[in-house]
């Protein structure tokens, strides 16, 4: 055995390590809700305040919860892709309007067009601390048992949805 | 039209590089003459073409030509013009062609600076530094081209950031990529003798100037980096062990290493194989530090904007370049013979132990920095590693390092005696163990590791003072102590300076960890707060424009003893274009203290929170690294280099020289 060839090997894997680390992104926290119940809420519904929309009524079905406002900027950017996929109707999504206020909220659908289903008002911001929300927008796919099944920190992009939020949305209608 | 320019003369430099990375190795491999005679117009050609391109682009960041991508991303029509150039390094395409740049400059340095090498080496050297900058053209012109057009055109840019909107960004990068890329000059030597089969103590004296330079910048633009965090982010702390610090400390702590194993490899013709590795290991990590900045798989302040595709392109560039050197020196260096034996008490392995040591320190941060991305690729969790495991990991393997150095110089060659080299450096390692006893012990504060660092930073002045008393004793002739002084050669004064650099930056680092005070403080105006000694006076804070941000400005007098000392002005300035509120503290430095205010947030009436520090001895940490540079730049002016250099255009009126003996 040469030891010369030492230097070589102990190259190769760090070199092995970082393609590794190339794939992978060192800001993307793992949420320690992902595999666990989804945390219940009963919230008043932006455009009809005197109804109440909770978690309970939506068991049964696979869907997206997105943490939005519009003083976010984010938001803004993942809006479009929102109203993609709302057209393409492969998986319902419900709005959670984050610390916000009533009038800017409903000014800012109007505008940008509305790809929620329902949209839950949470103005003190209590769901968002049960969900663990770092900041607008996240975005949580919830399995029809009512289980996190992956969580999205920061604005979805068109191919984050192709390669890892639509794949699971199919496998868990399927189950 | 003129973004344009640039781009093709890159894409021309491309293609001389390739000719300079193929014909001259080629031809030196077959000893044909005119093949290898193309290496030196290649790199000149190349430099011209890469300035080109590189004015180009200061054109068009000082036009404010925001149809360019790269110009609209990282410049604004308000920013003030020597920023607008500094923006051309400011983002990773820009900076890109600065190395790109900085490499050229270097090759035309060899080009001039090489006529006293043999044709074969110069030729191998030159077309390996080709070969390294066909890697980064390629990279430029493939992911991350700084020319690129924005059509339509952007009406304002997006402006650089303001962390960077500082006159210490102007120089540190330059400053920095001349170490980085000073080390592949090193290397190319190193590739060069492997190639060639010729490693031998003539190739040592050729590789050391270089190395040195190198160094020299590399101290520089890594004290710049530590000065700018120091009093730019607001945090008053200097080293922070982030990954980008850490992807320059290493670089610099194998460029060390490499200096001090030259240097046996020239006296004394030993630690060939080894010399080759490290110089291989120094440049490959300059690399590796690119790699880490500009791929995203580390997170730091400092990471560029990420792109996968550059991560993949960086990494297959690296596992080329350095797998490619690490199997040639596999193949090659047994071929190369050991040099001649010794004593493990002795100079050399003095040296070698303390080669060991910084590769042990290098290797713990290396291990440091990427074991978040090895647990993360493992599937082990994530984690970040901090200041704790450095500063645990570091101490203990500079400890022994810095002891050897004040032995090292008075050891003899191959054979030294352990009695007798006590009995010399008894009355040092006295004197600098009770100085470091007492000397805390006087200031009100003793630790066992305030008297630590002391012990090492008098030792080496100790030891320094004992071997220069001998070296006079022993000089002849001369008459006087001037004369005896000036017999010495200027590369023995240059490591006297350096490690006199390396205690002045001990003692730095001892004094603000041991006695530096800090106060986070809620301060009304008209209120005063009291630290180490000084009187800070709040007189509120002013609104102050400037070109591109608006400040709170606040005005501090500072009394002690109830006379005026300065008076001082830290701002909180909010950038205009990303909005942005940046801290700029304000700093009162002095030789044996630096005070420092940093403005926090803004409380309701006029009061502000504010952060005060008294930091005693803080400059001398990047004082001491300025003197360990000016002890590089001093080795490298030493008379055998200039005699080198000069021998081939004095070999023409030879009649006229005088012979002058040479001291070594």
């Amino acid at each position: 055995m040469n030891r010369f060839l030492i230097p070589f090997g102990l190259f190769i894997v760090v070199v092995g390590f970082l393609a590794v680390g190339l794939t992978l992104n060192p800001r993307e926290l793992p949420s320690p809700l992902v595999g666990k119940a989804a945390p219940q809420f009963s919230l008043p519904q932006l455009h009809d305040p005197g109804k109440v929309i909770s978690s309970n009524d939506l068991k049964g079905q696979v869907w997206l919860l997105n943490f939005w406002a519009s003083w976010c900027g984010g938001c803004k950017d993942e809006h479009p892709v929102l109203i993609h996929l709302a057209e393409s109707g492969e998986v319902p999504i419900y709005g959670m309007d984050y610390k916000d206020q009533r009038n800017e909220a409903l000014g800012w659908l109007k505008d940008w067009g509305n790809p929620y289903q329902i949209v839950a008002v949470d103005a003190p911001g209590r769901v968002g601390i049960d969900y663990g929300v770092y900041g607008v927008p996240e975005t949580y796919v919830i399995d029809k048992q009512g289980v996190i099944r992956y969580k999205q920190i920061g604005p979805l992009r068109e191919d984050i949805l192709k390669t890892k939020i639509l794949p699971l949305v199919k496998e868990l209608q399927q189950q | 039209m003129i973004p344009e320019i640039g781009h093709y003369a890159l894409i021309l430099a491309l293609c001389v590089a390739v000719v300079q990375g193929t014909l001259p190795i080629y031809g030196a491999a077959v000893s044909n003459a005119s093949l290898m005679a193309v290496a030196k117009p290649a790199a000149r050609g190349q430099f011209l073409l890469v300035l080109l391109a590189f004015c180009c682009l200061g054109y068009a960041f000082a036009e404010k030509d925001f149809s360019v991508l790269y110009v609209a991303a990282t410049s604004n029509s308000q920013l003030p013009l020597h920023y607008r150039l500094a923006a051309i390094w400011g983002a990773h395409e820009g900076s890109l062609l600065l190395w790109m740049f900085i490499l050229s400059i270097w090759m035309v340095a060899v080009s001039f600076f090489s006529t006293h090498l043999p044709d074969a080496m110069r030729a191998r050297i030159l077309g390996v530094m080709g070969l390294v900058s066909v890697g980064f053209l390629l990279f430029m012109l493939t992911v991350s081209n700084p020319f690129e057009r924005l059509i339509p055109a952007a009406l304002d840019g997006r402006d650089l950031n303001p962390l960077l909107q500082d006159p210490g960004m102007v120089i540190h990068p330059p400053m920095l990529y001349m170490g980085y890329v000073g080390f592949s000059v090193a290397f190319s030597f190193a590739i060069a003798a492997l190639l060639g089969g010729t490693l031998d103590a003539a190739w040592a004296r050729w590789s050391r100037p270089w190395t040195t330079v190198a160094w020299c910048f590399m101290t520089v633009g890594v004290a710049m980096g530590s000065g700018w965090a120091y009093y730019e982010l607001g945090w008053g702390g200097w080293w922070f062990w982030d990954p980008v610090e850490n992807a320059s400390f290493m670089p610099w702590l194998a460029g060390t290493a490499l200096m001090h194993s030259l240097a046996v490899t020239d006296k004394r013709g030993g630690f060939k194989a080894w010399s080759v590795l490290l110089a291989i290991m120094a440049f490959s990590l300059s690399l590796l530090g690119t790699f880490l900045v500009r791929s995203g798989v580390l997170t730091s302040v400092h990471a560029f904007a990420t792109d996968p595709k550059r991560g993949l392109f960086i990494l297959v560039f690296l596992a080329v370049v350095i797998g490619g050197s690490l199997v040639l020196y596999a193949w090659r260096a047994p071929r190369v013979g050991l040099g001649g034996g010794f004593a493990m008490i002795s100079r050399e392995g003095m040296l070698l132990a303390n080669n060991v040591l910084l590769v042990a320190a290098l290797g713990s941060v290396l291990l440091g920095t990427l074991y978040p991305l090895f647990l993360d690729a493992l599937d082990l969790g994530k984690i970040s590693v901090g200041p704790p495991y450095f500063d645990t990991v570091f101490l203990p393997l500079m400890t022994p390092a810095i002891f050897l150095m004040g032995i090292g110089p008075l050891a003899q060659w191959k054979q030294a005696s352990l009695p007798a080299l006590a009995i010399r450096l008894r009355w040092a390692f006295g004197v600098s163990l009770v100085t470091a006893v007492a000397v805390p012990w006087l200031m009100g504060q003793w630790t066992p590791l305030i008297s630590l660092g002391l012990l090492l930073a008098f030792w080496i002045l100790t030891t320094i003072v004992v071997d220069l008393r001998e070296r006079l004793l022993q000089a002849e002739g001369g008459g006087g102590i001037g004369g005896r002084l000036a017999m010495l050669p200027r590369a023995y004064w240059g490591m006297v300076l350096a490690h006199c650099g390396v205690a002045l930056f001990i003692v730095g680092v001892t004094m603000v960890k041991g006695f530096e005070v800090e106060q986070d403080v809620r301060m009304n105006v008209g209120e005063t707060a009291t630290l180490g000694g000084y009187m800070f006076h709040f007189d509120g804070t002013q609104q102050v424009n400037g070109p591109n941000y608006v400040a709170a400005r606040g005005t501090f007098r500072v009394t002690k003893d109830g006379g005026e000392v300065t008076v001082m002005y830290p701002e909180k300035r909010r950038y205009f274009v990303q909005n942005q509120t940046m801290t700029e503290a304000a700093i009162s430095p002095g030789l044996l203290r630096d005070l420092y205010v940093s403005l926090g947030e803004p409380l309701e009436g006029g009061a502000w929170s504010v952060r005060l520090y008294h930091k005693p001895f803080i400059d001398w940490i990047w004082g001491g690294c300025l003197v360990m540079a000016s002890g590089g730049v001093l080795a490298v002016s030493d008379r055998r280099y200039r005699l080198a250099w000069r021998r081939k255009e004095a070999a023409v009126p030879a009649t006229a020289q005088i012979a002058r003996p040479t001291v070594s």
